[in-house]
């Protein structure tokens, strides 16, 4: 397994900016075939979404998304057995709602992402004072738990939250659900700016940054940027694999442009 | 330790309960627990509160002998008369006391979830009352067969946003009022309709609606003496039998909550996470939430409140279901015993109790039931089930 902390951190201080796509797991046929598109395209790590059924911090295109997985079959299982077989060259990480763990159990849930190969989680419905459970878990085994931090988030707590974050900080660009938008929100500049200061952990903006001049504004101040739903609706559309490779390589020349 | 259906403790009761809500809605969770612990030991806050419900809302609400349903049924029971509050049901209750925190707060948007549209037209009343203005979620399923209550809503100033992801129902409107708050949080105020979600929902909402309790318990001392042996009420989310319950814990009462057969989260499901609190839920073998389905939009949830997981947990309450047929005969049954015809939630606990008298309700026992709502909203889907057969009798 990869450390998703170390290996995300040496490129940064080799000066690279950090891409790391999501894409919901289970979507259909492809979609491992994407996932090694969107590495061969210059993804520095995976985000793989395993779908539930009530994903409350997520837009309509990741709703849709999941919703087309669930109607496929996809467990999370399914998409660790998937990811089981395959050598990414990358680390990896979950993301998933916090009943998916709790149901399973943490230590089963933890063994599943140890057969997997899988390096991180996130789960943006633990709220920390609510993850000792599955934390004392995941740390004991070296499994990286990704804390989230918001714009709403007190001075006090963000600090708490970076120190308490592994593999890297998941700066919350806006005030709301996942999905595209227009324009760059100030907020994600902020966040950045603010997370940067108080932290020497990488930090990756993510929610709402859609293509690639905003991956390429927010990397301005943060160490680089998750994109989801941009992606996830090309996926939708059917882009299938070649079309994921295209887009992640547009973002990629823009953050080392 | 807390004493029993008091404080939470760090927003638990028990292992139930807690706060499982996204970063971005921390702050605000905070900032409403904040709020309404400090209006909630105000005395002038609670003394408004409470002028609000007696002379806008119709309380105290009667506690009602029903006569010959108890003799037909062999055991006493009075009714706790919530259809009869201004709007129709319990749900009154809560948003009075939401919506002038909302003031107090300083915001001027309210938003809310609604199954039957019950806590969607108690909330748009509420909101024409305070001034603020008010969007409601509400499942297209439940859009169609609550028309009336939709109508109800617009006619009071509210829009009422159909969602249509999911199964379209009470669960998808709850994510999409919370998918919208994250975006709102400066001018809106979540109204949640009963005492689920994140800390302090589950607390402050039967705080709001432990009025119904404490009138039952007086009003049946003060009319016959002691307390009852049993305490009914039905349950969805379950905030009128939270009200309820809280003014007979501290009693010999044995309190039953009456949960739907199809959305039994208590009897059929298992512990989980969603909708920000650790609580029973229908769900999958991996944690996939499973869709209720009774013929009540307003028990149609397939999660409980945190604090009935814990009265369960440790036998201070228990739990029982009743299937749709059950209900529709007890619409009828107290519509032609007492000329009152009850909604389908508090038709459940009838119907329990139409069942069980004589059996787990020993014969000549004294029976405290809560009839939350009343039945008109409910009059086109019952008519559609027995009309036909109701004309031939
Ligand atoms: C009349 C009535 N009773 C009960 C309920 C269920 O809610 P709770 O379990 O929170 O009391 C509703 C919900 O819409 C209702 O309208």
């Amino acid at each position: 397994m990869i450390s998703l902390e170390s290996s995300l951190e040496l490129k940064r201080l080799q000066g690279s900016k950090l891409l790391v796509p999501y894409i919901t797991g289970g979507l259909d046929d492809e979609w491992t075939d994407v996932l090694r598109a969107v590495v061969d395209a210059g993804a520095d790590a995976v985000e793989i979404g395993v779908p539930f059924s009530d994903p409350m911090i997520d837009g309509p295109t990741v709703q849709e998304a999941s919703q087309r997985s669930l109607d496929r079959g996809t467990t999370p299982l399914s998409v660790f057995s998937e990811l089981r077989g395959i050598d990414l060259g990358v680390p990896t990480a979950v993301m998933t709602y916090y009943n998916v763990v709790h149901h399973a159990g943490p230590k089963r849930f933890a063994g599943w992402m140890v057969d997997a190969g899988v390096s991180g989680v996130i789960l943006p419905d633990l709220c920390f004072e609510e993850s000792d459970p599955w934390r004392s878990v995941a740390d004991a085994l070296r499994l990286e738990t990704v804390q989230l931090v918001a714009p709403s988030t007190a001075e006090d707590r963000a600090k708490k939250l970076c120190d308490a974050s592994k593999g890297f900080v998941y700066a919350v660009g806006v005030m709301g659900t996942t999905g595209e938008r227009a324009n760059v929100q100030e907020s994600a500049l902020e966040i950045a700016k603010r997370l940067k200061s108080l932290s020497e952990k990488t930090i990756l903006v993510g929610i709402g940054v859609s293509n690639p001049e905003q991956a390429s504004a927010v990397s301005e101040f943060a160490d680089g940027v998750v994109v989801g739903s941009a992606l996830v609706r090309r996926l939708l559309e059917g882009q299938g694999p070649k079309g994921a490779y295209g887009f992640v390589s547009e973002l990629r020349s823009a953050l080392d442009g | 330790m807390n004493t029993l259906m008091g404080q939470p403790h760090n927003g638990r009761f028990g292992e139930f309960g807690g706060r499982f809500v996204p970063e971005s809605l921390f702050r605000a969770c905070e900032e409403v627990e904040s709020f309404f612990e400090k209006f909630w030991a105000d005395d002038d806050f609670v003394e408004e509160y409470r002028q609000i419900l007696s002379e806008y809302a119709g309380r105290p609400t009667p506690l009602t002998h029903a006569k010959r349903l108890s003799s037909q049924l062999g055991v006493e029971v009075f009714l706790k008369r919530e259809d009869l509050t201004h709007t129709g049901s319990h749900k009154i209750n809560n948003v009075i006391g939401q919506a002038l925190l909302t003031v107090k707060m300083g915001k001027s948007r309210i938003i809310a979830e609604t199954g039957a549209g019950q806590h969607g037209v108690a909330t748009a009343t509420a909101a024409a009352l305070f001034g603020l203005e008010c969007k409601v979620y509400m499942g297209e399923v439940d859009v169609k067969r609550q028309a009336l209550n939709v109508f109800r809503m617009q006619l009071l100033g509210a829009e009422v946003i159909p969602v249509s992801s999911g199964s379209k129902t009470l669960k998808d409107a709850v994510n999409e009022a919370m998918r919208a708050w994250v975006s709102e949080l400066d001018t809106t105020h979540y109204c949640i309709g009963s005492v689920m979600g994140p800390h302090p929902y589950p607390y402050m909402v039967r705080e709001f609606q432990r009025v119904i309790g404490e009138e039952a318990s007086d009003q049946f001392r003060s009319q016959h003496g002691g307390s009852p042996d049993f305490v009914l009420a039905c349950v969805g989310g379950g905030s009128n039998a939270a009200g309820t319950f809280a003014g007979f814990v501290d009693s010999t009462a044995k309190l039953i909550g009456v949960e739907p057969e199809g959305g039994a989260a208590i009897g059929k499901g298992a512990p989980g996470v969603v909708h920000g609190m650790r609580s029973n839920l229908l769900q999958d073998e991996f944690g996939q939430v499973e869709e209720a389905k009774s013929i009540s939009a307003g028990l149609d949830y397939p999660g409980v409140g945190p604090e009935h997981s814990y009265l369960a947990s440790i036998g201070r309450a228990s739990y029982r279901a009743v299937s749709d047929d059950e209900v529709l005969e007890a619409v009828v049954m107290l519509s032609r015993l007492e000329g009152i015809v009850p909604a389908l939630e508090p038709a459940h606990a009838v119907a329990y109790l139409a069942r069980e008298a004589g059996k787990e309700i020993p014969k000549g026992s004294k029976v405290v039931l809560t009839m939350s709502g009343r039945g008109d909203k409910d009059a086109e889907v019952v008519a559609s089930m027995i009309g036909a057969r109701l004309g031939e009798r």
